[in-house]
């Protein structure tokens, strides 16, 4: 393999996310920590939605949903036979599941590929349908699981949930998931794959009479795509560590569409910077929602007001920025430089005009 | 199940689906027209009853002023949403016109929650809709049938809107091609806030029947009965006025019977309706009504 620059800026550029993780995971305070997890999540979340829609141009909202599969798949692995008799006080847990303890990869690898093999189940009647009809029968297979999850008690522990999932999510799990997830979807979305996908998105009947397999290449993007989000879901439970049906509203998936709308459709960088704004954002209006005072005067925390912030927001962006924060470009180094150049040359220009007059 | 509890459970389904047709229609008539899935649309039933509960409680006004005051701000809403978020948004791709509908529902839901406050507040029912009827040995709450009568004059009156006014004929001609119906002469902005006037009174309408029915509202209230009513949409066929009545009382009907006659199914309730949607599209990808699209290439 030939160094070129690029490569090198990449191997240092990924030392240094490692040491910065390692830095980040030794010194951050667990708060921190916890949100930069969830910023990882988000992304991977924000990542897959936009493999299946920015990329195959299938409107699924089935994230939520295929999310909770993920999640109580890892969740039930790795909590501990003892955790289980306490959080299965009202009915037992099926005797299969009682003393299994598996390992964390183990457990994310197992609630991705469950995820995968369910969507892919759901998938295999739903994807003949097209746009808003998949949309809304997607939609409703997510509130189907969510509904189950509620009834199997026996299995999922119903809307009590889980508690005392162990925290095994730490900064290196996640952004490694995410980094890996990238990687796969990246390589997807630049190999032939990937562009019968986008040819799928642009037009299902011109791509079909080239000759492309819609239904090969959609089932592809959805079974890779809810891998990620199954694992995604894994991470999520042992970050928050209790787990019930109402964190898998649709209204995550609603979130999931904002956030990768608003980063820009085909972009996965703008889905990764959007999700760790997101994230971030919503954190740092949560004063807002507490209460707090200045000198003397005490102001009353006022409920719901971050979700208001937070989607005038989306609405702003969405009317005046209308293709998000990065269209559909993405990060390299060539662009990057490029950008460098550009402001470095308007620096140059407005000194000279400054010599001039 | 005897008889009287039959009749018992199919008014009660009756009932629950004009609901979920009322606020169906408001679904239909934006998709028909913008090819929108206005998921704010939910959020302006919750609207609806907060101002009726409001105009009884803080205003003192009488309950049929204040549902009138009611349907007359949330029809408000509607345009408003539409001018603001929908309009500048009609000629760009779907989802973004899909993730501002998203938008318009987060923000309408918290700012409930901000302003109504996120406590839920008891609705209290005009005395004449409390009363126990007796029709023979079947036993009804005086509001069934009225809810069911209000939706049916609605329903009538909407109906004779699209197919015998000048503004209703201009909606026709909307859903089939805005462009042209524009340049017939047709003020196309002016038609689609009428649309979205009259689905958002729907909604309201709706919305405050919802409370007399079920008499405690929260500023998540909307969300599940529009999510029903949108599936209900689509079950009669999106875009068609009159398969969202059918697919209403149809979701409604099924539902109440399904756990009348299977009561340990209970809690499965909320899955039938998405089961029966799914089962549909996939025999009848269209819906009950919907006319199948030929595909253009």
């Amino acid at each position: 393999m030939k160094l070129n620059r690029n490569t090198i800026l990449t191997i240092i550029a990924l030392l240094v996310a490692v040491l910065l993780l390692f830095l980040g995971e030794s010194f951050l305070n667990p708060y921190y920590k916890r949100i930069l997890n969830l910023c990882a999540v988000y992304a991977i979340f924000s990542v897959t939605f936009n493999l299946i829609f920015g990329y195959t141009g299938q409107f699924s909202l089935g994230h939520a949903g295929f999310a909770a599969i993920g999640a109580y798949t890892a969740a039930l692995l790795t909590l501990s036979p003892a955790q289980k008799a306490v959080n299965f006080f009202l009915k037992p847990i099926i005797p299969l599941l009682q003393n299994v303890e598996a390992p964390f990869i183990i457990a994310l690898i197992a609630g991705g590929l469950i995820t995968t093999a369910i969507s892919l189940l759901i998938a295999w009647p739903a994807l003949r349908l097209r746009g808003d009809y998949l949309a809304i029968a997607t939609l409703g297979f997510s509130e189907i699981i969510r509904v189950l999850l509620v009834n199997m008690q026996s299995l999922t522990n119903g809307a009590l949930g889980l508690k005392g999932i162990p925290g095994y999510t730490n900064l290196f799990w996640s952004w490694g998931a995410l980094a890996v997830c990238i990687f796969v979807v990246k390589r997807l979305v630049d190999s032939s794959y990937g562009r019968a996908m986008s040819a799928v998105r642009d037009d299902e009947v011109a791509a079909e009479a080239l000759g492309v397999n819609l239904f090969k290449h959609k089932m592809m993007a959805f079974g890779v795509s809810s891998f990620f989000v199954g694992v995604a879901g894994g991470l999520m439970a042992n970050l928050i560590s209790t787990i019930d049906p109402k964190v898998f509203l649709f209204t995550l998936t609603y979130q999931i569409v904002g956030v990768t709308v608003m980063g820009g459709m085909g972009s996965l960088t703008g889905s990764v910077i959007s999700a760790c704004l997101y994230t971030i954002f919503l954190e740092a209006l949560r004063p807002l929602e507490s209460q707090f005072s200045i000198g003397s005067i005490t102001i009353p925390g006022i409920p719901g007001m971050r979700m208001v912030i937070f989607s005038v927001l989306l609405l702003m962006v969405i009317l005046f920025y209308r293709k998000g924060l990065m269209g559909r470009s993405e990060f390299s180094w060539d662009g990057l430089f490029r950008l460098f150049k550009r402001i470095t040359s308007k620096k140059d220009e407005k000194a000279s005009e400054g010599k001039g007059s | 199940m005897s008889f009287d509890s039959f009749l018992q459970n199919l008014a009660n389904g009756i009932s629950l689906g004009s609901l979920y047709a009322l606020i169906a229609i408001g679904y239909t008539m934006v998709y028909g027209i913008l090819r929108l899935i206005n998921f704010a649309h939910g959020d302006l039933v919750m609207l609806g009853s907060y101002f009726a509960f409001y105009g009884v409680s803080m205003f003192f006004l009488p309950w049929w002023a204040a549902f009138i005051f009611a349907v007359a701000l949330t029809a408000g809403v509607g345009v408003v949403m539409e001018k603001v978020a929908y309009r500048p948004l009609r000629d760009f791709p779907r989802i973004n016109l899909f993730t501002a509908a998203v938008a318009v529902s987060f923000l309408l839901e918290n700012l409930a929650i901000v302003i109504f406050g996120g406590r839920p507040n008891a609705f209290s029912r005009p005395a004449f809709m409390d009363k126990m009827l007796n029709i023979g040995s079947v036993t009804f709450v005086s509001y069934t049938p009225i809810i069911i009568a209000v939706s049916l004059v609605l329903f009538v009156g909407l109906i004779l809107i699209i197919n015998h006014t000048k503004a209703g004929t201009a909606m026709r001609a909307l859903s089939k091609d805005i462009e042209t119906t524009g340049l017939m002469g047709v003020n196309t902005n002016k038609i689609i806030m009428f649309a979205f006037m009259l689905g958002s009174s729907l909604a309201a309408v709706g919305g405050i029947l919802w409370a007399i029915k079920f008499p405690q509202i929260n500023p998540l209230m909307g969300v599940m009965p529009g999510l029903k009513a949108f599936v209900a949409a689509v079950l009669g066929g999106i875009g068609n006025v009159g398969g969202a009545m059918i697919g209403g009382l149809l979701l409604g009907v099924v539902e109440i019977m399904l756990v009348a006659f299977f009561p340990s199914l209970s809690g499965y309730r909320d899955a039938f309706s998405y089961a029966i949607l799914i089962l549909l599209l996939l025999f009848r990808p269209t819906g009950i009504m919907g006319e199948v699209q030929p595909e253009k290439v």
